[in-house]
């Protein structure tokens, strides 16, 4: 057999065995992103059959999942919901990066990962699955419930966050000094900052550019687009996926519409390469001695976030039931973790242990947060209930 | 009437308000279009009992339903004083002759004395239509006549 031979039989096996993943995960109500990082398990290094020859391939193509992944997110927001989200959500934005980020902080410490570490679990905890979120507000009919805004805002302040706590990463990963960090940092704001004026100000501009009748040109322009612009971002040590992410929010209106719906299954492609590709460099071995401090984490950062949504609500004026399906709304955590913890695989600035964590405290939460919201409602109705509950 | 209006990022747009029962009512508007009706619970002010996705027609025909009583019972009661006049609402339907016709076809003054005062579509009236006004399926007219002008006007909108 030749060489294209086997790696064309290899890259199918592979998306046809996410498919199956993905039509299971449907099956039993679950995000596929957990079933798609233990299919990469499986596969790889120590698993069952170690893959070998689509490193090239598959490594660009988890690449350009994160693009696609960051592209979407900023697509899905515009400049002025952002702004209005920052205004209104501030304070519980705040509160959710203390709760969330300091058990990921505590642990990396207790592990002796040192202050690299500890930012990047900073952030694996802290950052909600918008993706998740909004799947299982839509799939429980709770779009119209009246804490879902007060989830939304905390998901778009989170997603904010993210666009500077990504450069910052990147310069700490890439080792640069206190002052080549702040300069990092500086920049960041700087483009974010001209990025929301540019969009609030000029977005029909951008939109004209990248916008075309024919859905071929379209689709070629923004995919060009996008990797362009990650790739100047990247080259200025911004990082690839807040470039895109800019990019995104800068894109409004029908054209930031139509290019979700084009861009949509080649996001799903592309991003799950990404959680194959991390699964696949995460040796199944090195998860059972990290299994004990995943649970605990998730433990606790389901009650933080649980917190960080109950006290957003109550501040809306929310009544206890909406106050702990907000909570309970937002638990689930998934494909920015990822995000988060394979970009400090790549810098390999951190300990093999960290990906594997990671991936074990994924699994966990994406599969834990879905289920938390489902069944909240009827437990948190039997505790109000109950007249010995603390009137709160 | 007090509307809410609560952005939604990245779904949409929230339009509610309380009714006198206690429940809130309204719609949410999806970005690409689509409208849900959203009416809460009556325990839980905060949940929706129910969302119920409506397509385009389906959101005026509703839309029609509940504005359509509101111009007659007006009209009606405008005409109190004139024994003999009656106010009532046909709608035009799919399959019905001057679907997509104006309404100067029609000929319904000239044929059964009734007059058209308005015509609901989506929602929305459109009083006085002029004779180059089109119908299209799922359009309610509000007509004044006679009892017979307007037992006439139900055939010939329904048989032409």
């Amino acid at each position: 057999m030749n060489h294209t031979a086997l790696e064309l039989l290899e890259l199918g096996a592979i998306f046809f065995g996410l498919g199956l993943l993905g039509r299971l995960a449907n099956r039993i109500g679950l995000s596929p992103i957990p079933l798609y990082l233990l299919g990469g398990l499986a596969f790889g290094q120590g698993g069952l059959v170690p893959l070998g020859d689509i490193g090239d391939f598959t490594a660009l193509a988890s690449e350009v999942g994160v693009v696609l992944l960051l592209l979407l997110l900023g697509l899905e927001y515009s400049a002025t919901e952002l702004i209005t989200g920052l205004r209104r959500s501030w304070s519980a934005g705040l509160l959710d990066i203390v709760l969330n980020a300091a058990p990921g902080v505590a642990v990396a410490l207790i592990l002796g990962w040192g202050p690299v570490g500890a930012v990047v679990m900073a952030g694996v905890t802290y950052i909600s699955s918008s993706g998740i979120v909004a799947k299982v507000l839509a799939d429980l009919g709770r779009i119209g419930n009246r804490e879902t805004p007060v989830v939304l805002s905390i998901l778009v302040f989170e997603d904010l966050v993210m666009a500077l706590y990504l450069p910052i990463l990147t310069a700490i990963l890439a080792g640069v000094s206190f002052f080549g960090g702040l300069s990092a940092v500086g920049i960041s704001l700087a483009v974010i900052t001209v990025v929301l004026v540019v969009a609030l100000r000029y977005g029909r501009f951008v939109s004209a550019v990248v916008d075309s009748p024919d859905r071929e040109v379209f689709l070629l322009k923004v995919l060009g687009a996008a990797l362009l612009v990650a790739g100047f971002a990247s080259a200025m040590q911004v990082s690839a996926a807040v470039g895109a992410f800019l990019l995104g929010i800068a894109i409004s209106g029908s054209t930031a519409e139509n290019a979700t719906k084009l861009l949509e299954p080649l996001r799903d492609l592309f991003a799950a390469v990404f959680f194959v590709v991390f699964g696949l460099n995460t040796d199944p071995r090195s998860i059972p001695p990290v299994l004990g401090f995943a649970i605990g984490l998730a433990v606790v950062t389901t009650l933080t976030k649980v917190g960080t949504g109950w006290w957003a609500a109550r501040r809306q004026g929310i009544g206890k039931l909406g106050r702990a399906r907000a909570g309970a709304a937002l638990v689930a955590r998934g494909e920015f973790s990822i995000v988060i913890a394979g970009l400090a695989v790549s810098y390999a600035a951190v300990p093999a242990e960290l990906a594997a964590l990671s991936t074990a405290y994924v699994l966990i939460m994406a599969v834990l947060g879905p289920i938390v919201a489902r069944y909240v409602e009827p437990v948190a109705r039997r505790l109000v209930r109950t007249p010995a509950a603390p009137a709160t | 009437m007090n509307v809410e209006v609560t952005p939604l990022p990245g779904i949409g747009v929230r339009k509610d308000f309380a009714i006198r029962a206690g429940r809130r009512i309204g719609v949410v508007t999806h970005r690409d279009g689509k409208i849900e009706l959203i009416v809460s619970k009556t325990d839980d002010p905060d949940a929706a009992l129910a969302s119920l996705p409506l397509t385009m027609e389906e959101a005026s025909a509703l839309a029609n339903l509940l504005g359509a009583p509101q111009l007659v019972a007006q009209l009606t009661e405008e005409h109190r004083d004139m024994p003999g006049i009656h106010t009532r609402q046909l709608p035009i339907n799919a399959g019905c002759p001057f679907d997509g016709r104006t309404l100067g076809d029609t000929a319904l003054r000239t044929r059964t004395g009734v007059s058209v005062v308005a015509v609901m579509r989506a929602g929305q009236v459109h009083a006085s239509p002029t004779p180059d006004f089109t119908l299209t399926a799922g359009d309610l007219l509000v007509t004044v006549g006679t009892s017979e002008g307007l037992e006439n006007a139900v055939k010939i909108l329904k048989r032409g």
